[in-house]
C-alpha cells in the first residue's frame, strides 16, 4: 500500500486496495448483521465536518461515496456496483452525494459546526483508521486526500500559535490536581497538530519558534515522533511522509473523565479560543467516561502509543480465548501407569491450568470458540504420534515456580559475522533454524539425529514401496549433515518459523517474500509474494497450513500454505508490523507494531478486536499464555506489558531490561515467563503471581483503570547474564527446560 | 516523564557549502545562495528521512550499530538505487582535506590495479557458523537459582565474571560463553615497572650480551616480578609467533632463555601462562625453520635446549588435571610417527621426547629405532638429494646415539653382541652397540673417578651459539662459550643450560686437562669466533686464571665426533687443585657431580666469581666455599 504514495500506481496494488476495502466494508456489515457493536469505518471524512445535518450516518453515507468516487476513478466498475448493491445507495444519490461531499471538503468546516462536531465526538462509535489509511495513500492527487490535507487549510494568524498554546498551557496548571493529570494528555496531539498547521500553510519560521519552544514539554516517550516531526519544516515534506499521514488521517484518541472535559470546554468557550477547539474538534477523539479522573501513573501507563489510547469501545468485542478441545487419540497401551496418566492428561495438555481451575476437561470452555470455526486441517498419523510423545513428555514434565526455576541451556552461534536475525525451534526441539542477515536461513539438528533429505526422484523411483521401512529407505543417507543451509532470499532473513509437524520452515526476508521451505527436501517450496517492502515477522499458526506475516507496509497478511495469494489483510496499524504471533487456539492472531501498538485480529473476519496501548517503543516481541487468556508483549523501550485478552485491560507491567526485549515465552504450564533482550539477559517473571494480583478487581474490570504495582521487581525471579551474546530467541522443551539463542558478538 | 536530556532537533541543517561542494562534483557549478539553501533543508530532510528507516533495519537485525547496508536497505525501501560500494563491517574512514578557504570530509576511493588484487593470495576462508550449547543447570529443590543474580545485585553480578579464579570456578554452568575464561581485568602497572618492563625486555632481546646476562639475572631472581608475568608471557609468545615466521635464530635463542630465566625464578608460579608458554617453547622444539640457512646455522642447538626446558615445565606443573606431560608426549609422538615429517621437526620431536627421561626413551623411542635407522640410511646412503637433509639425518642420528645408548646400557643385559645389536636395530645398531660398550666403560671409569674426588661433567653442546655467524648487532669478535672456572666451580646444573649468546668479549680460556687420566697437562680451550663450533684447542700454560683447576675432557664419540656441534657426549672432568689464593683449606675440594647431558653450560661472562644458583642435588653439595 505504502508503494503507491511513492511509486506510479500499479494495478496489482490497486488490486490489494481494492480487495481490502471490500473486505472491510464486508466485514463491518456482518459484524452489524451479527449483532456485534457496529463499526462503521469513519474514513477520510474524519478530517471534514459534516456540511449537511450532522448525524453518524450521514457521515458514514459520506464514507461510502468516498470510496464509491475512489473506486470510479480507477474504474473498477464491479467493485463499484457491489458496493452500491451492499450499501443499498442508488446511483443518483451516490452522484449527488458526492458532489455534496466534494462541495463540503472544499469548503471546509466552519467554525459554526463546533456544537454538532462536539456531539459527534462524544456520540461517535468506532472508527477503523485502516480504512481511512487506505485511500488517503492513493495517491497525492485524489480527490479523498485533498480533503485530509484541507483540514489545515484554514487557519487563524500564525503569530498567536504560541499564545494559544501557552494559553492552554497556563490554564491546564491552573486546573485542580486531579484534572490536570487528564488535560496533560492534550499537549502532545495539540503540539502536533498546531505545528503541522504553521508548516503547512508555508509559515515556517514560525514553527520552527513554536516546535523549539513546546517540544522539550512533551513527554519523553513521543521522542521518536518529535525526531520525525523535527526534520519536517516544509509543506513538500508532508507529502510522502508515512508518520504524518497517520497523524493526519487518524484521530488521536484520548480519554478524558466527563468533569475534566467540561472544565476545559468552559475554558475554551469564555476564551473563544477557536483555534485550540477546531483542532480538538478535528483531530482528536475524545472518549468521555464517567467516573473518576486518572491520575497521572495510570495514564501514563495507557499512553504512549503513535494515536493516543484505544477507545474503549475498540476493546469491547468477545474474543474466544479459550482453547479448543484436543482431538481424542488412541494412546498405545504402553503399561497400565502411563494409560491412567495419559486419560487424564490428554485434555490437560495445553492448558494444565484450566485443572487447576476446576473446569472439567471433557466440557467444552465457555470462552473456546467453535471447534470448526476456522477450518483446522485434519491430524495425519504422523501427527497423532507426534502428539502421543507429546503426551509422554508432558508427563516427566518439571513443574515450574518461583522454587524451583527452569534449567537454561543456551545455543550460543559462534562465527556469526554476518548477523544472526532469527532464530527458531520446533516445538520438540529437536532442530533449530536461524535466519542470517547474509539472506541464508540454517537449520541445524540439535540431537544426534542428523538431516537427511530425500532421495532424488530417479532414485526414488527405484526403492521397495511395500517395505516396511520405506520411509527410512527414501531418505538419503549420503546427505546427512548437522546443519543445512537454505539458499533463496535476496535480503537478510528477519524471521524464521517452524510449522508444528517440522516438515516445513517459514523464512521472511527484506526483499517482500515469505519462503516456504521443506525440510525434507531442503528446498525452497513457495515463494509467497504479496508483501512489496521487508517482512519482519512470519509464523506459523499452532495447527499447522495456516501462517501470519507482517511487514513495513503496515499490514498484515495470513496466508495457506497451498494458496498463493493471502487470505485475510489486517490493516489499520499505523506504522511497520513488527511481529506476529498466532493464539494458541489459531482463532487469532496478534500484532505488535512500530506504532507502538499491540492488536488482536479474528481470523474468521478479519476484524480488529483489541487495540492494546501503552508501550512507549516498537514492539519486538509477543508472547500467548499457554491457557489463551494473557499476552505479553516486549518492546524496545524494555519493559514487558502484560495483557487481559478477555477483558482488554493492561495487568502487568515487567521493568528490568535495559535493552529491546526481542523475545518472550511462557513455560509450558505458564507458571514463569522468560524474557529475552538485546542487553545479554535472560529473565524469569512469575506470572502466576502477575496474573492473580490484578484479576480481583471489579472496578477496574469496568474502566479499563487500571493501577499497576509500582515496583514489578518483586515478580522478578531471576537475572542470567550472557558475556556478550543478545538474547534473540527462548523456548521452553515439553519437559520445561529453557532454551534460549543468540549470536555472540565480540 | 522527567525530563530528558534533548537535542536541538530543528536546527541540524547541512552546511550549504556542501551543497556547492556536491553540485561541483556533479558538473553544476555556480549555484545560487538560494537554491543551495533550498537544497540544504530538501537534503537534509531526506537524509534524515533515510535514517530514521535505516534504524529499522537496524532493529530487526538485531544490532546496535548501524551500516551501511541499513542505509541500503532503507535507500531501497524508497526506490532509491543503494549506494554501492559502501559495505564495511565496521567504519568507512572520510578523510579530511581543506584548501581554498573549504574544508571537506571525503571517503577515499583508492584506484586499484585489479591484477594486484587477483593476484593476491585469497583470504581465509571465514569459519563457518556453529552452534555451543551451554547450560545453566538448577536443582529443582534447590530455593534459589546456583548463579542467579537476585534483583538489585546485577552489577554485582557483572563483576563476578572477572579475574581468572572466577573464571575457573565458573567455567562450568551458567550460560557464558566461549570467552568466558579469559580474563576481562587488566592489571596496571606502575610507572616503575613499565619502564623496568621495557628496560628488561629490550635487553633481554637486544645486542648487549652483558645487558642481556644482568637482564636474564634480574628475571630469575627477582622477587615481585608477579605483576609481569603475563605481559612477559604475552611478549615470549608474540615473540616466538613473530620469529619463528622470520626465521630469527638468535631471537628465538633469546626468548628461550627469557622463558628459562622466568623458570628459575623461585617466586614467580607459571602454571596459569603455561598455555601462552608452551605453545612458544614447543614451536621452538619442533618448528620445521628456525633459521634462515638451516644447512649452516645450528638450530639444533635451540631445539635441544628448548626441549629440556619442556622437560623441566613438564616435570615442574604437570598435574593430573592438565595432563601436560602427556599430552606434550602425545604431541610429539604423532609427528615423529608421521613418514612426511621433515628431519628438523623428527629431531625435535625425538629430542623433546628424550629429554622426558628415560622411561619415555624406553617406551616410545627405542621401538621406532629400527625404522628411523632405515630411514637415516635412506638419507645417508642413498643418491643424495639435498644437503640439508643429509645433515638433519645426521642430527637425528646423533641425537637418537646419545640418548638411546645410555637406557639401552642401563636396561639391556651383558654381553654387548653385535649382532644382536644388528638385528634389534638394523642399521643403528653397529653404532649403538660401540656406543653402549663405550658408556658402560665410562660408568664403569666414573665409579672410579667419583672415588677419586672428582668433578664430572657432562657436557654435550659447550659452543651453541659459535655456529651463528649471522647473527645482527654482535660485534666482529664472538667468543661464545666460555667455561670460566673461578676458584670454586660453578659449571654445574641440573637446570636447563643456557646457550649462550655472542658476547663482546673477544677471548676466553678454558683451563683443561686435555687426556684422561693425566691430570698434568692444562689445556686452554680458547673458543673464537670461527664458524665451526669446535673448540679450538691449545696446549698453553695456564698463566691467565690464578686458579688452576685441572679439566678433563673425555670425548665419547672420538675427536671427530666433536666437530659440527660437538654433539656427542662429551665430559668434562674437572679437578680443582689447591690455589695460592684460596682460602680453603689445603686439602682439594672434594665434591663430584655429574650433570647430565646439560647443555652449554651456565657461563657467566664476567670475570667475577658467580656462582650459578643451582637447586639440583648433583651440585648441592659441591663448591669449595
Amino acid at each position: 500500500m505504502a508503494a503507491v504514495q511513492d511509486a506510479p500506481v500499479e494495478a496489482d496494488n490497486e488490486k490489494e486496495i481494492k480487495t481490502e476495502t471490500l473486505n472491510d466494508a464486508a466485514g463491518n456489515h456482518a459484524s452489524a448483521a451479527g449483532g456485534v457493536i457496529p463499526s462503521p469505518p469513519v474514513a477520510s471524512t474524519s478530517s471534514s465536518g459534516p456540511a449537511k445535518a450532522g448525524g453518524p450516518g450521514s457521515e458514514e453515507q459520506q464514507t461510502l461515496m468516498a470510496v464509491l468516487q475512489f473506486l470510479k476513478k480507477n474504474n473498477f466498475v464491479g467493485a463499484v456496483d457491489v458496493l452500491r448493491r451492499e450499501a443499498g445507495i442508488l446511483e443518483d444519490s451516490d452522484e449527488s452525494q458526492g458532489q455534496e461531499l466534494a462541495a463540503s471538503a472544499l469548503g471546509g468546516a466552519e467554525a459554526g459546526d463546533a456544537t454538532c462536531t462536539l456531539s459527534r465526538a462524544s456520540s461517535c462509535t468506532t472508527s477503523t483508521p485502516a480504512v481511512a489509511a487506505a485511500p488517503a495513500k492513493g495517491g497525492e492527487d485524489q480527490p479523498d486526500v485533498n480533503v485530509v490535507l484541507s483540514a489545515y487549510s484554514q487557519q487563524g494568524d500564525p503569530a498567536l500559535y504560541q499564545g494559544y498554546y501557552s494559553g492552554l498551557k497556563k490554564f491546564v496548571e491552573s486546573v485542580l490536581d486531579c484534572h490536570r493529570a487528564e488535560l496533560s494528555q492534550l499537549f502532545y496531539p495539540l503540539f502536533v497538530h498546531m505545528y503541522l498547521e504553521l508548516v503547512y500553510n508555508n509559515h515556517e519560521t514560525e514553527a520552527k519558534a513554536f516546535f523549539e519552544k513546546f517540544s522539550g514539554d512533551q513527554e519523553c516517550y513521543y521522542q521518536d515522533d518529535l525526531r520525525v516531526l523535527s526534520g519536517l519544516t516544509k509543506k513538500e515534506h508532508m507529502k510522502g511522509n508515512e508518520t504524518l499521514l497517520d497523524f493526519r488521517t487518524s484521530k488521536f484518541v484520548l480519554r478524558i473523565s466527563r468533569d475534566s472535559y467540561q472544565l476545559l470546554k468552559r475554558h475554551l468557550q469564555e476564551r473563544q479560543n477557536n483555534q485550540i477547539w477546531n483542532i480538538i474538534q478535528e483531530h482528536l477523539y475524545i472518549d468521555i467516561f464517567d467516573g473518576m479522573p486518572r491520575s497521572k501513573s495510570q495514564i501514563d501507563s495507557m499512553s504512549g502509543s503513535l494515536a493516543g489510547e484505544a477507545k474503549r469501545e475498540a476493546n469491547k468485542a468477545k474474543v474466544f480465548y479459550g482453547l479448543l478441545k484436543e482431538p481424542e487419540i488412541d494412546v498405545p497401551l504402553d503399561d497400565e501407569d502411563e494409560e491412567g496418566e495419559n486419560e487424564e492428561g490428554k485434555p490437560k495438555k495445553k492448558k494444565p491450568k484450566k485443572d487447576s481451575m476446576g473446569s472439567k476437561s471433557k466440557k467444552q470452555d465457555p470462552n473456546a470458540p467453535q471447534q470448526n470455526r476456522i477450518p483446522l486441517p485434519e491430524l495425519k498419523d504422523s501427527d497423532k504420534l507426534d502428539k502421543i510423545m507429546y503426551m509422554k513428555e508432558a508427563t516427566k514434565r518439571i513443574r515450574l515456580g518461583p522454587e524451583s526455576l527452569p534449567s537454561i541451556c543456551f545455543y550460543t552461534f559462534l562465527n556469526a559475522y554476518q548477523g544472526l536475525t532469527a532464530v527458531d525451534f520446533t516445538d520438540d526441539s529437536s532442530l533449530i533454524a536461524g535466519g542470517f542477515a547474509d539472506s541464508t536461513v540454517r537449520v541445524w539438528s540439535v540431537t544426534p539425529k542428523k538431516l537427511r533429505s530425500v532421495k532424488s526422484a530417479a532414485d526414488l523411483n527405484l526403492i521397495d514401496k511395500e517395505s516396511d521401512d520405506v520411509l527410512e529407505r527414501i531418505m538419503d543417507e549420503k546427505s546427512a549433515s548437522e546443519s543445512k543451509i537454505l539458499y533463496g532470499h535476496s535480503g537478510p532473513v528477519y524471521g524464521v518459523s517452524f510449522s508444528p509437524d517440522r516438515n516445513y520452515l517459514l523464512s521472511c526476508s527484506e526483499d517482500g517474500t515469505v519462503r516456504l521451505w521443506s525440510l525434507q527436501t531442503f528446498t525452497c517450496l513457495v515463494g509467497y509474494k504479496g508483501h512489496n517492502y521487508p517482512v519482519w515477522d512470519t509464523q506459523f499458526s499452532p495447527y499447522g497450513y495456516y501462517f501470519i506475516s507482517g511487514g513495513h507496509d503496515r499490514v498484515a497478511r495470513l496466508w495457506a500454505t497451498d494458496h498463493y495469494q493471502p487470505l485475510r489483510m489486517f490493516a489499520g496499524h499505523l506504522a511497520d508490523i513488527t511481529c506476529t504471533q498466532f493464539h494458541p487456539n489459531s482463532n487469532y492472531v496478534a500484532t505488535g507494531s512500530a506504532d507502538r501498538t499491540v492488536r488482536l485480529w479474528d481470523i474468521l473476519n478479519g476484524n480488529c478486536v483489541r487495540i492494546f496501548t501503552g508501550h512507549k517503543g516498537p514492539i519486538h516481541s509477543l508472547a500467548f499464555s499457554p491457557n489463551g487468556k494473557y499476552l505479553a508483549s516486549g518492546a524496545t523501550d524494555g519493559r514487558v506489558l502484560l495483557w487481559d485478552i478477555g477483558h482488554g485491560l493492561m495487568i502487568g507491567e515487567l521493568k528490568g531490561h535495559t535493552d529491546t526485549v526481542y523475545s518472550l515465552k511462557f513455560s509450558r504450564d505458564g507458571e514463569i515467563l522468560a524474557s529475552g533482550s538485546m542487553d545479554n539477559t535472560v529473565r524469569l517473571w512469575d506470572s502466576i503471581k502477575a496474573f492473580d494480583d490484578i484479576e480481583t478487581d471489579d472496578f477496574t474490570a469496568a474502566t479499563g483503570h487500571i493501577h499497576l504495582p509500582e515496583n514489578s521487581q518483586e515478580l522478578l525471579l531471576g537475572t542470567y547474564m550472557t558475556k556478550s551474546t543478545p538474547v534473540i530467541h527462548l523456548h521452553f522443551t515439553r519437559r520445561n527446560l529453557l532454551l534460549a539463542a543468540g549470536a555472540y558478538n565480540p | 516523564m522527567e525530563d530528558e536530556w534533548r537535542p536541538k532537533q530543528c536546527s541540524v541543517l547541512l552546511p550549504t557549502e556542501s551543497m556547492k561542494t556536491m553540485a561541483e562534483s556533479v558538473g553544476v557549478g555556480q549555484l545560487q545562495e538560494e537554491s543551495c539553501v533550498a537544497l540544504t533543508e530538501e537534503v537534509s530532510y531526506r537524509i534524515k528521512e533515510i535514517i530514521q528507516d535505516a534504524l529499522k533495519f537496524m532493529h530487526h537485525g538485531k544490532r546496535r550499530k548501524l551500516t551501511s547496508n541499513d542505509i541500503d536497505h532503507a535507500l531501497k525501501m524508497k526506490n532509491v538505487e543503494p549506494l554501492y560500494g559502501f559495505q564495511s563491517q565496521e567504519f568507512i574512514p572520510f578523510r579530511f582535506a581543506s584548501g581554498g578557504g573549504r574544508e571537506l570530509h571525503f571517503y577515499e576511493e583508492k584506484e586499484v590495479d585489479l591484477s594486484d588484487i587477483i593476484n593476491t593470495p585469497l583470504p581465509r576462508v571465514p569459519l563457518e557458523v556453529s552452534l555451543k550449547a551451554s547450560k545453566e543447570q538448577q536443582k529443582t529443590e534447590s530455593t534459589e537459582p546456583l548463579k542467579a543474580v537476585k534483583p538489585g545485585q546485577e552489577e554485582e553480578g557483572a563483576i563476578q565474571g572477572k579475574g581468572q579464579g572466577a573464571a575457573a570456578t565458573e567455567g562450568k554452568g551458567k550460560e557464558k560463553n566461549v570467552a568466558r575464561l579469559k580474563a576481562r581485568s587488566t592489571h596496571e602497572l606502575s610507572v616503575e615497572q613499565q619502564l623496568y618492563y621495557k628496560e628488561i625486555t629490550e635487553a633481554c632481546v637486544g645486542s648487549c650480551e652483558a645487558k642481556r646476562a644482568e637482564a636474564l639475572q634480574s628475571i630469575a631472581t627477582d622477587p615481585g616480578l608477579y605483576q609481569m608475568l603475563p605481559r612477559f608471557s604475552t611478549f615470549i609468545s608474540e615473540g616466538v609467533r613473530v620469529n619463528v615466521v622470520q626465521n630469527n635464530l638468535a631471537l628465538l635463542i633469546y626468548l628461550m632463555r627469557m622463558v628459562k630465566a622466568l623458570m628459575d625464578n623461585p617466586t614467580l608460579y607459571l602454571e596459569k601462562y603455561l598455555h601462552e608458554l608452551i605453545p612458544a617453547v614447543v614451536t621452538c622444539i619442533v618448528s620445521k625453520q628456525l633459521c634462515l640457512r638451516p644447512d649452516v646455522d645450528n638450530h639444533w642447538a635451540l631445539r635441544d635446549f628448548a626441549a629440556r626446558l619442556m622437560a623441566q615445565s613438564c616435570k615442574t606443573f604437570s598435574t593430573t588435571t592438565n595432563n601436560i606431560q602427556s599430552r606434550i608426549t602425545k604431541t610429539f609422538t604423532k609427528s615423529l610417527l608421521d613418514d612426511r615429517t621433515q628431519w628438523t621437526t623428527r629431531y625435535g620431536c625425538i629430542a623433546g621426547l628424550s629429554e622426558l627421561g628415560p622411561d619415555v626413551i624406553k617406551t616410545l623411542i627405542l621401538p621406532r629405532l629400527p625404522v628411523e635407522g632405515a630411514r637415516i640410511k635412506a638419507v645417508l646412503e642413498g643418491p643424495v638429494i639435498s644437503n640439508i637433509d643429509k645433515i638433519g639425518a645426521e642430527h637425528v642420528q646423533s641425537l637418537l646415539l646419545k640418548h638411546c645408548a645410555g637406557v639401552i646400557a642401563k636396561t639391556r643385559p651383558l654381553p654387548d653382541n653385535l649382532e644382536q645389536y644388528r638385528a634389534d636395530y638394523s642399521y643403528l645398531g653397529p653404532l649403538l652397540h660401540s656406543h653402549v660398550v663405550k658408556a658402560r666403560a665410562q660408568a664403569t671409569l666414573q665409579a672410579q673417578q667419583v672415588n677419586r674426588t672428582t668433578v664430572t661433567i657432562t657436557q654435550s653442546r659447550p659452543t651453541l651459539p659459535a655456529s651463528q655467524s649471522s647473527l645482527g648487532g654482535t660485534g666482529g669478535s664472538r667468543a661464545p662459550s666460555i667455561i670460566k672456572v673461578p676458584s670454586s666451580l660453578t659449571l654445574m646444573s641440573t637446570r636447563p643450560g643456557t646457550p649462550t649468546q655472542p658476547s663482546p668479549s673477544a677471548t676466553k680460556y678454558i683451563v683443561m686437562a686435555t687426556s684422561a687420566g693425566a691430570a698434568s697437562t692444562q689445556q686452554v680451550i680458547t673458543l673464537g669466533a670461527s664458524q665451526s663450533s669446535s673448540p679450538v684447542t691449545s696446549t698453553v700454560p695456564s698463566s691467565a686464571s690464578a686458579q688452576q683447576p685441572l679439566v678433563k675432557v673425555e670425548t665419547a664419540g672420538g675427536g671427530a665426533s666433536s666437530v659440527g656441534g660437538s654433539r656427542t657426549l662429551q665430559k668434562y672432568i674437572v679437578v680443582s687443585l689447591p690455589t695460592s689464593s684460596s682460602s680453603s683449606s689445603s686439602s682439594e675440594t672434594k665434591s663430584s657431580t655429574t650433570v647430565p647431558s646439560s647443555s652449554a653450560s651456565p657461563i657467566s661472562a664476567e670475570p667475577t666469581v658467580k656462582t650459578e644458583r643451582s637447586e639440583s642435588p648433583g651440585a648441592s653439595f659441591h663448591g669449595s666455599h
